[in-house]
C-alpha cells in the first residue's frame, strides 16, 4: 500500500522474532545492567541491584578512578600499544598477504603450508617464553607489539581478499611502467581501503583488549596494559579497590563509594573505545568475512 | 635431450623468481616473524628431554631423557587437568557448534532485514569485549547479590555463590561461551547462504517447496562445506581454543579447580607462580600439541570420508 506490498506475518516470523528478542535480551541486558551499576548511588544500590531503570544517578565511581594515577599510567600504555601495534600488524599482514596471494610465485605453497601449520602445532607456552626472553622484551611494551603482532586467521582472509582483485588491473599498471610495490601502494591499498580498514580495527580491537602478554612478560606495574588494571580491580584484589575508596573518601575528596559501581565504571571505562568504533566494526565485517570466507 | 629440458626449466624458474622479487621482499617479514615466534619456540621442545637450568639456557641444560613423561604418568593433579580440558571443550563443541548455524539460518529466513541487521549488530557485540571485561561482569551477575541470584529468590530459590560451586561452574562456562560467540561465528554460515543462488529458493517455492524442504535440499547443502571446514578447524584446535585459557583463568577460583583446572591453567600456574620445572611443564605441552594434531588430522580423515572436502 505504501510502497510494496507488505509480507504477511508468518507462523515462523513470530516465532523467530519471539526467540531472538529474547536472545538479543540476554545479550544485551548485562552490559546495560553495567551502566545502571556504575552510576549508582551507595545508599540507594546497596538495598538491592535488581532494578531494570536507574534510581539514581552518581558518577562519584568514575570521578574516583579518573583520579586515580595507575589508570592513567595504564591507559597510556594501552594507548601506545595500540598505536604502535596496529601499524606494526598491518604493515607486516598486508605486505605478507599481498606477496601470498600471487598463485605464480614459486615456493608459495610450501610458504602458506609452513605459516598454516602453526595454528595447530607450537612449541607450548614455556619455549615460546624463554624466547622472548632471550630477546629482552620482558617488562617491555614491545611484547604487546611484536610477538602478539600477527594474526594467522586474517592473514589467511586477507590474502583470500587480494587473490580476488582481477589481474589484469595490475597488468596494465605494468605496462605503464609500474613496478610490483608501486602498484600495491598506489592502486591496490586505495581500492581496498575498506577492506583494509576493517582488519585495522580488528587489530586495533585486539590489542586493545591485549592482557594474555602482559599477565604473562609483564611484572613491573607501571607497565601493564588497562586489561591488567581492570583485573586487578576486579578479580583479584577487591581489597585494593575498597583501600583506593577510603583512601580517597578519608581525603574527604569523595562519597561512600560502592564497590561494583567502582568495578562497573571501570568497565565502561575500558569498553569505551570499542563502542566507539563498534558501528564501523559492524558495517564492514560481514563483507570482510564474505569476501575472504575459508577458500580460495 | 632431457638434460636439456632440465637446463631449460632451471633457467626459467630463476627467470621467475626474479620477476617475484618485490614479492620475496614484502613476504620476507612475515617469514621472519614466523620464524622467530613460532618455529623457534618448536626447538625449545628439546627442553622436554631436559632439566632445566637458569644459567644454562635450552641449549646448556642437562639432559635427562624421558624423566619428565615418566613424571606425567603419576601426577594426578595434571591427570585431573587432562580429563577436564578433553570434557569441557568436547562438551563446548557440542553444545556451542550447532548453535550460530541454526542462528544464521534463522536470520537468513528473516524476512524483514531492518530486524535482522538489529539482531545482528547486538548479538555480534560481545565478541568484541575481553574475556577479562566478560569475566567481571559475570562475576557480577553470578554473586551471591547479583542479579541472577536476587532473580532466583525472587521467584522463591535460595541464593548461592555460584562460581565457585562445582557444579554450576562448567554450565556457566557453555552457556557464557555461546552468549559470547553465537553472533560472531554465525557471520560465515550468513556469508555461505547467501553464496547460494536466489533463483534457487524461488525455484522451489514454484514448485510448492515448503521452508523445511528448502532447507533440506537448498540451505543446507549449500552450508554444508562451510561446517565441515569448520568442525575439522574446531576439532583441531579443541586443546587450545577449546578449553578456552581466557575464559577460564578469569572466571575460577581454587574451590573449582577440581572442575575447571585444564591443561593451560596447569601449565601457567605450575610454571609461573609454584615454581615448577619448565623441562617438565614444557613436556606436558608437548603432549597436548601432539594430541591436537592427531585429533585434526582424524577429524578431516572422518569428514573426507564423509563425502566431503577436507582441510588439505
Amino acid at each position: 500500500m505504501i510502497k510494496k506490498k507488505r509480507k504477511k506475518w508468518s507462523t515462523f516470523d513470530i516465532v523467530a522474532y519471539i526467540v531472538l528478542g529474547l536472545l538479543t535480551l540476554i545479550t544485551f541486558f548485562p552490559f546495560y545492567n553495567v551502566l545502571i551499576v556504575s552510576v549508582a548511588r551507595f545508599d540507594v544500590i546497596s538495598k538491592s541491584n535488581l532494578y531494570i531503570l536507574p534510581k539514581s544517578f552518581d558518577l562519584s565511581a568514575y570521578k574516583l578512578i579518573l583520579a586515580d594515577m595507575k589508570f592513567w599510567t595504564s591507559f597510556i600504555n594501552s594507548v601506545i600499544v595500540l598505536v604502535a601495534g596496529v601499524a606494526f600488524s598491518m604493515f607486516l599482514s598486508v605486505a605478507g598477504a599481498y606477496a601470498l596471494s600471487k598463485k605464480g610465485m614459486p615456493g608459495r605453497n610450501g610458504m602458506l603450508s609452513l605459516i598454516l601449520f602453526t595454528m595447530f602445532f607450537n612449541g607450548g607456552l614455556i619455549p615460546f617464553y624463554l624466547v622472548v626472553k632471550e630477546l629482552g622484551l620482558v617488562n617491555n611494551l614491545l611484547v604487546m607489539i611484536i610477538p602478539a603482532g600477527l594474526n594467522t586467521f586474517y592473514l589467511i582472509i586477507m590474502k583470500n581478499y587480494f587473490g580476488t582483485i582481477p589481474e589484469s588491473l595490475e597488468e596494465s599498471a605494468k605496462l605503464d611502467g609500474a613496478n610490483d610495490m608501486y602498484i600495491l601502494l598506489k592502486i591496490i591499498l586505495p581500492i581496498s581501503a575498506p577492506f583494509i580498514a576493517t582488519f585495522g580495527l580488528f587489530y586495533a580491537v585486539e590489542r586493545w583488549n591485549e592482557w594474555w602478554y602482559a599477565l604473562i612478560f609483564i611484572s613491573d606495574s607501571s607497565k601493564v596494559p588497562l586489561q591488567i588494571y581492570l583485573r586487578e580491580t576486579l578479580i583479584t584484589s577487591n581489597s585494593l579497590l575498597n583501600t583506593m575508596a577510603m583512601d580517597m573518601a578519608a581525603k574527604g575528596n569523595f562519597a561512600k563509594v560502592y564497590t561494583p559501581a567502582l568495578q562497573m565504571a571501570t568497565i565502561v571505562i575500558t569498553c569505551v573505545p570499542i563502542i566507539a568504533v563498534y558501528p564501523f566494526l559492524q558495517k564492514h565485517f560481514n563483507k570482510g568475512i564474505m569476501v575472504g570466507s575459508i577458500k580460495g | 635431450m632431457a638434460q636439456m629440458t632440465n637446463h631449460v626449466h632451471k633457467k626459467s624458474l630463476w627467470k621467475t623468481i626474479l620477476q617475484y622479487k618485490y614479492f620475496y621482499i614484502m613476504v620476507l617479514p612475515i617469514l621472519i616473524w614466523y620464524a622467530i615466534f613460532s618455529y623457534a619456540p618448536m626447538y625449545g621442545v628439546t627442553l622436554a628431554f631436559k632439566t632445566f637450568n637458569y644459567r644454562e639456557g635450552i641449549f646448556g641444560s642437562p639432559w635427562i631423557g624421558l624423566e619428565h613423561f615418566q613424571t606425567i604418568l603419576t601426577d594426578m593433579e595434571l591427570r585431573r587437568a587432562f580429563f577436564n580440558t578433553i570434557l569441557i571443550s568436547i562438551v563446548k563443541l557440542v553444545t556451542h557448534f550447532p548453535t550460530p548455524i541454526i542462528l544464521a539460518i534463522v536470520l537468513y529466513e528473516f524476512s524483514r532485514t531492518v530486524a535482522r541487521r538489529v539482531f545482528q549488530t547486538i548479538l555480534t557485540f560481545p565478541h568484541f569485549i575481553s574475556w577479562v571485561v566478560l569475566s567481571g561482569i559475570i562475576v557480577n551477575i553470578m554473586s551471591r547479590e547479583g542479579i541472577f541470584n536476587q532473580l532466583i529468590v525472587m521467584f522463591g530459590g535460595e541464593a548461592s555463590a555460584l562460581l565457585v560451586d562445582e557444579n554450576a561452574f562448567r554450565p556457566i562456562l557453555y552457556i557464557t561461551h555461546i552468549w559470547r560467540e553465537i553472533g560472531w561465528d554465525s557471520i560465515i554460515y550468513l556469508a555461505a547462504l547467501s553464496g547460494i543462488n536466489p533463483e534457487l529458493y524461488e525455484a522451489a517455492e514454484m514448485d510448492g517447496a515448503n521452508r523445511f524442504k528448502r532447507l533440506l535440499h537448498i540451505s543446507w547443502p549449500g552450508l554444508k562445506s562451510t561446517v565441515a571446514i569448520l568442525l575439522i578447524l574446531n576439532v583441531g584446535q579443541l586443546m587450545s581454543q577449546g578449553a578456552s585459557f581466557d575464559q577460564i583463568f578469569n572466571l575460577y577460583s581454587s574451590p573449582v579447580y577440581s572442575v575447571a583446572d585444564t591443561i593451560d591453567t596447569y601449565i601457567y600456574r605450575t610454571s609461573f607462580t609454584t615454581g615448577g620445572d619448565f623441562g617438565y611443564t614444557t613436556a606436558v605441552g608437548i603432549l597436548k600439541s601432539i594430541i591436537s594434531v592427531v585429533l585434526l588430522v582424524t577429524a578431516n580423515k572422518i569428514v573426507k570420508k564423509l563425502g566431503e572436502e577436507g582441510l588439505y
